[in-house]
C-alpha cells in the first residue's frame, strides 16, 4: 500500500534530525496557524500564492531562497564544527549523517538558495528595466515557482521521513548507484531536481522570451541595462544546459528504478559518461548563476558611481563570450579521468580563455567607478567586496585550471575553498547587493543602512577568516568531505574556519535584524518618489512598490539608461504633461501553478517511496490542472483608465515634489 | 535624434537594422516561446544519442542492433509518423480557413497514424524484450530503449495533447488563444519527426549495417 514507506523511515533513534524537524514542523505549523486565526489566508491565497504577477514571483523567489539559505548555512556550521572537533575522535556527527549534510549542504545551496535567488530577481526586475507590464507567460512563471518550491519541500522532507543522498551534491555513480545507496537518499535528490529543474527550465523559457520579445518602443537590444543582457545569457544557458541535468538524472532513474546500466559496473555501464554529461550541466550551471550577479553589480556600480556604465559594449561582448565559452570547458572539472594530455591541455586552455571576458568586466567596473561621484551605500560595498573577493577566487581558478596542478589539488580543500570564493563571493554577494539595491522598488521602502553594513562587514570577513585556511589545509593535502582525521598541523587551521563560519553567522543575524528594523521603521525609510538611489534604468521611472501593471504608459526610449535622460529632462523642464490613459489589460490570477505543485509533491514523494498508485493518482491530477486551466475564458482582466490615471497621479504628485525641493 | 534618422545614418546602436517598434504580438510571443522549448526538448535528446553513441558497442555479449532491428517494421513507423505529420498539417490548414469539420477530420487521422505508429513501436519493444533483449540486458540496449521510449513517450503525450485540442476546438471553437496553441501543437508534432529522422538515421540504419 504505501511502498517502501514504514515507521523505520523516521530516524527516532537520531536526535539532531529529529529535533530539527520537530521544530521546523512547530514552526511551520505555529505560522499557519497565525496565518488561518489572523485571517490572513484569503490575501494571502489572492495576493501571492495564485499570484501571476512577475513581481510578487520574484518576491517569493527569493523568500525561497533566503529561507532556504538559512538551512543550507546551518548544515555548513555543522560541518565547521564537526571538523574542528573530529581530530583524533569521531566528532559529534556519525558518518552517514555527516555524508548527508555535506550532500544537502551543497545541494540545498546551489539549486534552493542561489538558483531561486537570482531567478527571483530577474522576474522581479527585468520586466520593469524593459518598460513592460508583465513577462512573456505569466501564468508558466507560477507554475515554474511553485515546481521550485516542491523540490525544497521535498529535500525537506528528506530530513525527517527516510534519509538523504549519501553522495554528494553532484550523484556519482557507481556509488548513486543502487547497489551501493540502496536507502531512498538518491531518489529524494533525483526527484527534487527533476521536478525543480523543470522549474527551472520554465523560468528560463519565460525570461529569454521576454527580452527577445518583450521590449518597450526603442528598447532596441544595444540600448538594454547591463542586468537584462545578462539575464538573457543565462537564461540561455539555462535553456541548453538544464535539459542535459534532466535527461543525465533521468538515466540515473532508469539505473536505479528499472535496473538498466547507463552507470553501472557491469553489463557495459560508463561511469564517466555521468561525469561527463553532469558536467556539459555543470559548468554553464556555475555560470547561470555569476552572470546575472554580474548584471546586479554592473547597475550597483554605474547607480552609485553616478556615470553610465563603462565601455558598455565590451560588456555585452563579455557576457556572450562567456554564455559560449561556458559550454567549452566542462572537462576540467575531471582532469584526472585519464582522457590523455592533449585533451587535458585543450580544456585547460578554454578555461583560462574565459578567464579573459571575465577580467574585461572587472576593468569595466573599475573604470566606471573611475572619476565617478561614488557613494557607499550598501548595495555598492557588496559590489566592491565582490570584486576583491572575485578576483582572488578567479585566480585560484586559473591555478586549477592548470591539469599539472589539478592532478596535486583535484578534490582537495583547495577546491572547496575556490568554488567557495567565486560562489559566495560573486553570486551570493552580488544577491545581497541586489536584495538591498530592489528592495525599495519591491516594497517601497529601504532597507536600514547601518544594519546592512554590519552585515557586509561580518560576511565579508568571516568569508575571509572561514575559507583562506581551507586553502592552506588544501596544499597540506586535506580532501574534502572528512568526517575526521589525525593530521595535527590541519587542525589550527580548521579551528579558524569554524570561527570564520561562526563570524558568517553573525552576519547572517545581522541581515534578519536589519530586516526586521526595517519593517517596524518603514515609515523613516520610506521610498516616496519610487528612484530611492539615483538610478539610470527603467525599473526607477515608476512607483515604488510598482502598480500591478508596472507602467501607466509604456516608455519610448531614446537611447542607452533610458530613465536618465527622461529624469534629466524633468530637471530642466519639469515633469513632462499627464500623459492620455488608457485601459489596461492585465492577465488574470490562477491557482494553476500551486495545484500543478501540489500533485508533483504528490508524484515526487510517492516516486520516492515507489507508492505507485499514488503516483498515477499525481498525474491524472496534474493532466486535469492543466485541461481545467486551459479550459478557462476569461484569462484577462481590465483596469479602466481612470483606475489607472488615479495610480499613476499619486507617484507623479510625489516626484513633483521631489523635483521641487531638488531644483537650485 | 529620432530612431529613425538613427538608422539612416547607420548607427550601429541600432542591433537587428530597424528601429525596435515595442512588444511582439501574442501569436508571436507565444510560438517563438515553444520554440525555445522545442530546442530545449532537442538538447534532451541529443543526450540520449550521445549516451547511445558512447554505449553502441556495450552489448555485454549480447545481440547488437544488427540482429535485432526490422527494418521493415521500421519503414511503416516512419511512413505512419511522416504521414501524421501531413495530416497535422492538413488539419492546421483547415484551422486557418476555421473550417471544423475537415478540422476533426484531419486531427483524427493524426491521432491514428499516431496511435499506429506507437502500436508498431510497442510491438517492437515486447519482441525484444521476449527475446531476453530488455533494456536490463546491456548497455547498449538501456540506451537503445531510452532514447527510442524517449521518442515514444512524447508521442504518446503529444496524442494526449491532441485529443485536448479536438476536444477544444469542439467545446469552444478558434478562439485566439486556442489558435496560438494549436500553432504549439502542430510545432510539437513535427519536432517529434525531426527527432525520429535522426532515430531512424542514427539507430536504425547504422545499426543494421554495423
Amino acid at each position: 500500500m504505501l511502498g517502501k514507506l514504514t515507521w523505520a523511515a523516521i530516524p527516532f533513534d537520531q536526535p539532531i534530525p529529529l529535533v530539527t524537524g520537530a521544530i521546523v514542523l512547530v514552526a511551520i505549523l505555529a505560522v499557519l496557524a497565525w496565518v488561518i486565526i489572523a485571517g490572513h489566508l484569503p490575501y494571502l491565497w489572492r495576493e501571492w500564492i495564485t499570484s501571476v504577477d512577475h513581481k510578487r514571483i520574484g518576491v517569493m523567489y527569493t523568500l525561497l531562497a533566503s529561507v532556504m539559505l538559512l538551512r543550507g548555512f546551518s548544515d555548513a556550521i555543522m560541518m565547521r564544527a564537526q571538523q574542528a572537533v573530529a581530530f583524533h575522535s569521531q566528532g559529534y556527527l556519525p558518518p552517514e549523517h555527516y555524508n548527508q549534510i555535506f550532500s544537502a549542504h551543497g545541494t540545498i545551496m546551489i539549486f534552493f538558495v542561489a538558483m531561486p535567488f537570482v531567478i527571483g530577481l530577474m522576474n522581479l526586475v527585468v520586466p520593469l528595466q524593459l518598460g513592460v507590464r508583465d513577462v512573456a507567460f505569466p501564468t508558466l512563471n507560477s507554475v515554474g515557482f511553485w515546481l521550485t518550491a516542491t523540490g525544497a519541500l521535498l529535500v525537506n522532507i528528506s530530513l525527517v521521513v527516510g534519509e538523504f543522498a549519501r553522495t554528494g551534491w553532484l550523484p556519482y555513480p557507481p556509488l548513486s548507484e543502487l547497489t551501493y545507496s540502496p536507502g531512498v537518499g538518491v531518489d529524494y535528490y533525483l526527484w527534487s531536481l527533476e521536478i525543480s529543474g523543470v522549474g527551472t527550465l520554465v523560468a528560463g523559457i519565460n525570461l529569454v522570451t521576454t527580452v527577445l520579445k518583450l521590449r518597450t518602443k526603442g528598447m532596441s537590444y544595444l540600448r538594454m541595462p547591463m542586468f537584462c543582457w545578462t539575464t538573457l545569457a543565462s537564461n540561455l544557458l539555462i535553456i541548453a544546459a538544464f535539459p542535459i541535468l534532466t535527461a543525465t538524472l533521468a538515466m540515473l532513474i532508469l539505473d536505479r528504478y528499472f535496473g538498466f546500466h547507463f552507470f553501472t559496473n557491469e553489463a557495459g555501464g560508463n561511469v564517466m559518461m555521468f561525469m561527463n554529461l553532469i558536467w556539459a550541466w555543470g559548468h554553464p550551471e556555475v555560470y547561470i548563476l555569476v552572470l546575472p550577479a554580474f548584471g546586479i553589480f554592473s547597475e550597483v556600480v554605474s547607480t552609485f558611481s553616478g556615470k553610465p556604465l563603462f565601455g558598455y559594449r565590451s560588456m555585452v561582448l563579455a557576457t556572450m563570450a562567456i554564455c559560449i565559452i561556458s559550454f567549452m570547458v566542462w572537462l576540467h572539472h575531471f582532469f584526472t579521468m585519464g582522457a590523455g594530455p592533449n585533451v587535458n591541455a585543450i580544456f585547460g586552455i578554454a578555461s583560462m580563455i574565459i578567464a579573459v571576458p571575465t577580467g574585461v568586466k572587472i576593468y569595466n567596473w573599475l573604470f566606471t567607478m573611475y572619476g565617478g561621484r561614488i557613494r557607499f551605500a550598501t548595495p555598492m560595498m557588496w559590489s566592491i567586496g565582490f570584486m576583491v573577493t572575485f578576483i582572488l577566487g578567479g585566480l585560484t581558478g586559473v591555478l586549477v585550471a592548470v591539469p599539472p596542478a589539478d592532478f596535486l589539488l583535484h578534490n582537495s580543500m583547495f577546491l572547496i575553498a575556490h568554488f567557495h570564493n567565486v560562489i559566495i563571493g560573486g553570486v551570493l554577494f552580488g544577491a545581497f547587493a541586489g536584495y538591498t539595491y530592489w528592495f525599495p522598488k519591491a516594497f517601497g521602502f529601504r532597507l536600514h543602512e547601518g544594519w546592512g553594513k554590519a552585515a557586509f562587514w561580518l560576511w565579508l570577513v568571516g568569508f575571509y577568516v572561514a575559507f583562506m585556511p581551507l586553502y592552506a589545509v588544501g596544499f597540506l593535502g586535506m580532501t574534502r568531505r572528512m568526517q575526521h582525521y589525525d593530521v595535527s598541523e590541519w587542525r589550527p587551521w580548521l579551528l579558524v574556519a569554524g570561527v570564520g563560519a561562526i563570524i558568517i553567522l553573525a552576519g547572517i543575524i545581522c541581515q534578519i535584524v536589519q530586516l526586521a528594523t526595517s519593517i517596524r521603521h518603514r515609515e523613516e525609510l520610506r521610498d516616496v518618489t519610487g528612484d530611492p538611489w539615483d538610478g539610470r534604468s527603467l525599473e526607477w521611472a515608476t512607483a515604488s512598490p510598482p502598480p500591478v501593471f508596472n507602467f501607466a504608459v509604456m516608455p519610448d526610449v531614446e537611447g542607452e539608461d533610458a530613465y536618465w535622460s527622461i529624469k534629466l529632462r524633468a530637471r530642466e523642464q519639469g515633469l513632462s504633461r499627464e500623459p492620455d490613459y488608457k485601459d489596461i489589460e492585465m492577465p488574470r490570477n490562477s491557482p494553476t501553478g500551486f495545484v500543478c505543485a501540489f500533485f508533483a509533491t504528490i508524484m515526487g514523494f510517492a516516486l520516492i517511496w515507489h507508492i505507485w498508485w499514488m503516483v498515477v493518482l499525481g498525474g491524472i491530477g496534474a493532466f486535469a490542472t492543466f485541461v481545467v486551466f486551459a479550459w478557462r475564458d476569461h484569462d484577462e482582466y481590465v483596469i479602466p483608465a481612470a483606475e489607472v490615471a488615479r495610480i499613476d497621479r499619486l507617484n507623479r504628485e510625489a516626484r513633483r515634489a521631489s523635483l521641487a525641493g531638488s531644483a537650485p | 535624434m529620432t530612431d529613425a534618422a538613427l538608422y539612416r545614418q547607420g548607427d550601429p546602436r541600432l542591433l537587428g537594422g530597424r528601429p525596435h517598434e515595442g512588444p511582439a504580438s501574442k501569436r508571436i510571443t507565444t510560438g517563438y516561446g515553444f520554440w525555445i522549448f522545442l530546442l530545449s526538448d532537442i538538447v534532451m535528446f541529443s543526450c540520449f544519442f550521445a549516451a547511445y553513441a558512447v554505449l553502441l558497442g556495450q552489448t555485454a555479449d549480447g545481440p547488437k542492433g544488427a540482429e535485432l532491428f526490422d527494418l521493415k517494421s521500421v519503414a511503416a513507423e516512419t511512413a505512419l509518423l511522416l504521414l501524421s505529420s501531413f495530416t497535422c498539417g492538413l488539419a492546421m490548414i483547415a484551422a486557418d480557413v476555421r473550417n471544423a469539420l475537415w478540422y476533426q477530420i484531419g486531427m483524427a487521422v493524426t491521432c491514428l497514424l499516431g496511435l499506429g505508429f506507437l502500436a508498431l513501436e510497442f510491438r517492437e519493444f515486447a519482441e525484444l524484450v521476449s527475446r531476453g533483449a530488455g533494456p536490463t540486458r546491456s548497455a547498449f540496449l538501456s540506451a537503445f530503449f531510452t532514447l527510442v521510449g524517449c521518442h515514444g513517450a512524447h508521442v504518446s503525450a503529444g496524442i494526449l495533447w491532441l485529443l485536448t485540442m479536438m476536444a477544444q476546438v469542439f467545446a469552444k471553437g478558434f478562439r485566439a488563444d486556442i489558435m496560438r496553441r494549436l500553432l504549439c501543437f502542430a510545432l510539437f508534432w513535427h519536432a517529434l519527426d525531426i527527432i525520429w529522422v535522426a532515430i531512424f538515421s542514427v539507430v536504425y540504419l547504422l545499426g543494421s549495417a554495423a
